[in-house]
Formats: structure tokens, sequence, C-alpha cells
């Protein structure tokens, strides 16, 4: 089974300067990070993953009911809580995914990580299997 | 005793998948000896059972694992040692002391890598025979229970369970040493352990007996195992080779599965449904493989794994049937057959050679090997020439082949579909089309 964890920092919501200087990790923090994802890597559970750049670069584009996109920039001060990387796992249970998740070192600055199982195709019904292959030629 | 409750439970169960491992390889270093290791290991779990729930999971739980490991040994040793009185034993206890004293977490974690290594290597060593390998693999390096193993290969319990204390005893009785191999022989004992991974994968991938055409399970725990000795191995080629071999194949899994769960051909699979996560990470691990085996000193060039994955890459980059490289696939089979030369790969060269060349051209080679005794009973013979046969319009002969080829696999999914291309072959004397 494959499984997403997403991390959430903690923001700091002021100003885009403060969000950036948070976003940057310490040396300490990147060199835990490092190792548990070597741990990761060396149980063979890991298949990618990927950090993100500070929420104040984020672009969001909104559909408003009945009009075109609007594209707002960021920082979105208001924000309760915005992605800062992600990793995907294969493990055979959603257990295991909350037992690698609650080994990240999280440190001081974040506040969360979500753990979310992704679709296979298997997943679907048959009509929306067939959906998706009719879609996708 | 508090029962834990379902939720607690799993997440222990969850711990042990992620620890047995390392848990058992720990214990060995110290013990000598894998099985005792393993009943070590299981005592400790035990415990983890009754305690957890009112302790709390221990911030590091294979640390636990492995100290509780330790004095569930030494206990037994001491006992012994006071039952018997004899001078060895004590030798032995003060031996035993010295390694429980000292660093008892920190080496856990520093020596980790080898540790799994040397378990790998153990579970995988030629004083076994290689049913014995695949069920200690998957049992002390991939966690699985003798119950999960006897699933997966549709035999009973009793007869894993048996295999495995057998498999236990003959380690022990061989005095096979908790090591690595030495340099020498890294090679060719590391050769064992792909063979043993890619067995794995292979029943899973085309399981040979059953209803089920794939047992993804047995895929993804090869995966999982192949992974783990890249990781430990980075700087071997074959290694990767397999790991390229196994992904780029599982990317396929899906696809080659039809909505009532009957095979479906690669001639015939809806590309789109190939997974590109496994793609891509299949053609990285490929080019790694690449590298370290062009590097001095590797100068062999693709082993017969790095060859496979080559080759399955080929088909993994070609967007449509059609774009399908076969010429490359025919020179890869051919550099296949020079590294690792069984009849298999002649057959698979001959498919190669008919889409590149025509059916004639396979036919040729196909027909060179009806008489290799390697190939008696082997349905894909059969049901490669029937195949054939039919695209050059010998529909009569086609027929024969494709109705012997279902005769001949014990995959009840497979034998349907090689019926039905038999029953669509035109009857004697129609016209041909």
């Amino acid at each position: 089974m494959r499984f997403m964890m997403f991390i959430y920092p903690k923001l700091q919501t002021q100003t885009a300067a403060a969000q950036d200087e948070a976003w940057m990790p310490s040396a300490e923090a990147v060199a835990a990070m490092g190792k548990y994802n070597d741990e990761l890597s060396k149980a063979g559970v890991l298949l990618s993953l990927d950090g993100l750049h500070s929420p104040s670069e984020a672009v969001r584009v909104e559909f408003p009911s009945g009009k075109p996109p609007v594209v707002k920039d960021g920082p979105f001060t208001e924000a309760k809580e915005m992605i800062g990387g992600y990793w995907v796992i294969d493990v055979k249970s959603q257990d295991e995914a909350i037992e690698w998740a609650k080994r990240c070192p999280i440190g001081e600055g974040a506040a969360a990580i979500e753990v979310r199982q992704v679709f296979e195709l298997s997943d679907f019904p048959p009509d929306l299997q067939a959906a998706a292959g009719y879609s996708q030629k | 005793m508090t029962q834990p409750d379902a939720s607690a439970y799993r997440s222990y169960e969850a711990v042990w998948r992620i620890e047995s491992a390392r848990v058992i390889a720990a214990l060995a270093r110290r013990t000598g000896d894998v099985g005792l290791a393993e009943d070590l290991a299981h005592d400790a779990f035990v415990s983890a059972l009754e305690q957890w729930p009112v302790s709390g999971v221990p911030q590091r739980p294979g640390a636990w694992l492995v100290t509780v490991g330790k004095r569930r040994w030494f206990d037994t040793l001491r006992r012994k040692g006071t039952l018997e009185g004899k001078q060895a034993d004590l030798t032995r206890q003060a031996e035993v002391r010295q390694r429980l004293t000292g660093a008892d977490f920190d080496d856990v974690e520093e020596e980790v890598g080898d540790d799994r290594l040397r378990l790998i290597f153990t579970a995988c060593h030629p004083v076994l025979p290689r049913e014995a390998r695949v069920a200690l693999t998957l049992r002390l390096v991939a966690g699985l229970t003798t119950e999960e193993i006897a699933r997966a290969y549709l035999v009973r319990e009793a007869t894993v369970a048996q295999r495995v204390v057998r498999a236990k005893r003959s380690l022990s009785e061989a005095r096979v040493p908790f090591e690595l191999p030495p340099a020498n022989q890294l090679r060719e004992r590391l050769d064992a352990v792909l063979e043993v991974v890619y067995l794995v994968f292979n029943e899973g991938y085309a399981a040979t007996a059953g209803e089920q055409w794939a047992r993804p399970e047995l895929c993804h725990e090869a995966l999982r195992l192949g992974r783990i000795i890249a990781q430990l191995l980075p700087a071997e080629p074959e290694v990767h080779g397999l790991v390229a071999l196994m992904e780029l194949q599982a990317s396929r899994l899906h696809a080659r599965l039809g909505p009532h769960g009957e095979p479906v051909l690669l001639a015939d699979q809806d590309r789109s449904r190939w997974d590109p996560l496994l793609v891509r990470r299949g053609l990285a691990a490929l080019e790694r493989a690449s590298e370290l085996a062009n590097l001095p000193g590797n100068g062999r060039g693709l082993g017969q794994y790095g060859l496979q994955a080559a080759i399955a890459a080929c088909h993994a980059r070609a967007a449509t049937l059609a774009a399908t490289d076969w010429a490359r696939i025919c020179a890869l089979y051919e550099a296949l057959a020079q590294v690792a030369p069984s009849p298999v790969v002649e057959l698979n060269r001959a498919v190669a050679l008919s889409m590149a060349y025509g059916p004639e051209a396979g036919l040729d080679v196909v027909d060179s090997l009806v008489a290799d005794p390697l190939l008696a009973g082997y349905y894909l013979l059969p049901s490669v020439r029937g195949d054939l046969l039919a695209k050059l319009g010998r529909f009569d002969e086609a027929r024969a082949d494709l109705e012997r080829a279902a005769s001949l696999t014990h995959n009840g999914r497979e034998q349907r579909l090689l019926l039905e291309r038999a029953a669509q072959m035109p009857p004697p004397g129609a016209p041909r089309s």
C-alpha cells in the first residue's frame, strides 16, 4: 500500500520574511531529517520525497463559483497550515505508515504529519476504473 | 495484564515489522546463532506485548527489544551454568557478560547496516536448499509470519514451519558463522541472495499455481528486500539491476490484470496504466546499475538482472507496442544468452526476433528448442510456437500447440486464456483471412 506523509510545519503567520526565516531549517534539523530519510530507504519503504519552498512564495489559483479562476500571491497569513514537503512510502498497512510518521524527527518548529493512502486503480469501482482508462487514452 | 486494544496491537505489529530484522540481526551477532536469535527476538516481542500496553511503546523500541532479548539469553545461559557448573560455561559467561556490557543501545544503531546484511547472507547461505533460503529470508529478513508465507505459497503452515525449523537447525549444525562472506566470495554469495529475492518476486508475478494470476504481496516483499539490499550494498551493479528489473515489472502489475482478474499480455496492455513512479524508479536504478557495471574493475558490463532490466526498460520507454525497439531487445537477449545461457532466454529471444524481423525468424529459433529436454513440459514453448504459427496462417498446428500449452500450465487463468486463443483459430479448411 502506498501512503503519502505530508509534513505541516508550524506557520509563522506575521510576514513573508518571518515565514521565510522560519522555513529554512537548521543544519541539525537537516541532518536529523537526512538520517530519517536514510532509515526509510534502508527499510526499503521510501519511494519518493520532496521538500517545498516557503509558503511566502506560494501562489493560489482560486475558482470562485461561476467565475474565471483568480490568481492570488502569498504569503497567506490567514492560513492555519501549509504543506512543507511529503514522502511517498510503500508499506503493508496504515499502521506501519503511522509508525513511520511517528518516527519523524519533527523538531521544534513543526506541527503535524498527515498520513494519507494513495489511490490505486484497484481501489476504484469497476465503472470508475473504466472511466479512468478511457479518459487516459 | 492489561489487554491491548486492537489498534494498539496493530501498532505493536507495525513496530515489529519495522524492527524485527534489525533485532534478530543484532541478537544473532551476539549469540552467533540465527535460530536462537529469532527465538530470543520473539520472546522479547511477547514481553513487549505484555509491557507496552502499560508502559507505552518505548522511545526506541528496537533497542528495547534487543536489550530484553539479550537479558533472556543471559538468563538462560546462567541457569544452564548454575545447573551444570562447568568451567566451559563460566568462561562462556564471562565472555557473554563482556558482550552484554558496554555499548548497549548505540551499537545497535551504528552497526545496523552490516548486521542486517549478515542476516541476509546467512539466510541465503549455500548450505541450505533453495526452498529453505526463501522461507528463512521471508521470515527473518522480511518479517513475515509462517502463516503469511504459507498463504502466499499456497502450502500448509506446518510445511513452512518445518522448513524454517530445519533450515535453522542446518545453519546451526553446519556452524555457519554470522558474518559477511569474504571479499573474494562476495559476488558469488550475492548471486545466491539475489536469486532468492527474484524467486520470491517471480512467484508473485507469475504465480505458478492457484487461481490468481499474480500475488502482488510477494512482489512487494521482494521489492522491499531488493531495495534494502541496494541500500546496504550500494556499489554492486547487479543489485541495482535486479531492483530495476523488479520495479519495471511491478509497474505493469495493474495493467496485466483484466477486469475479471484474467491475464492481459504485454502486447495488449493499456500502457497508460503502467505505474509511472515505478517506471521512473526502475529506469533510475538501471542507470545506476549501468554506471557501476562500467566502472573499471566491474568491467563485465551488465549482468543477467541488469540486462533483463534493460529489456524491460525498452518496453517501458515505448509509448506503443509498435514503437518498441525490438532490434535492441534482440541484441540484449543475445547478450543475456552469453551471461546466463538458458533455453528460456532463447525462447524470449525468438519472440523478440519475430517482432523485429517477422514470425519466420522467431519460429526458426523456437523449432531448434523443441527437442531441448530442459523445456519439455514448459508451457510457454508451445504457447509461443502456437502464436507464431497462427501469424504464419498455419492454424491447425497453432491450435494443437495452444491446446498443448493449456494442458501444461497449472495456472487456471492462464489455461483458460490459452484455450480461448486455440478456439479462435479458424477451423480446418476455412478460408484464410
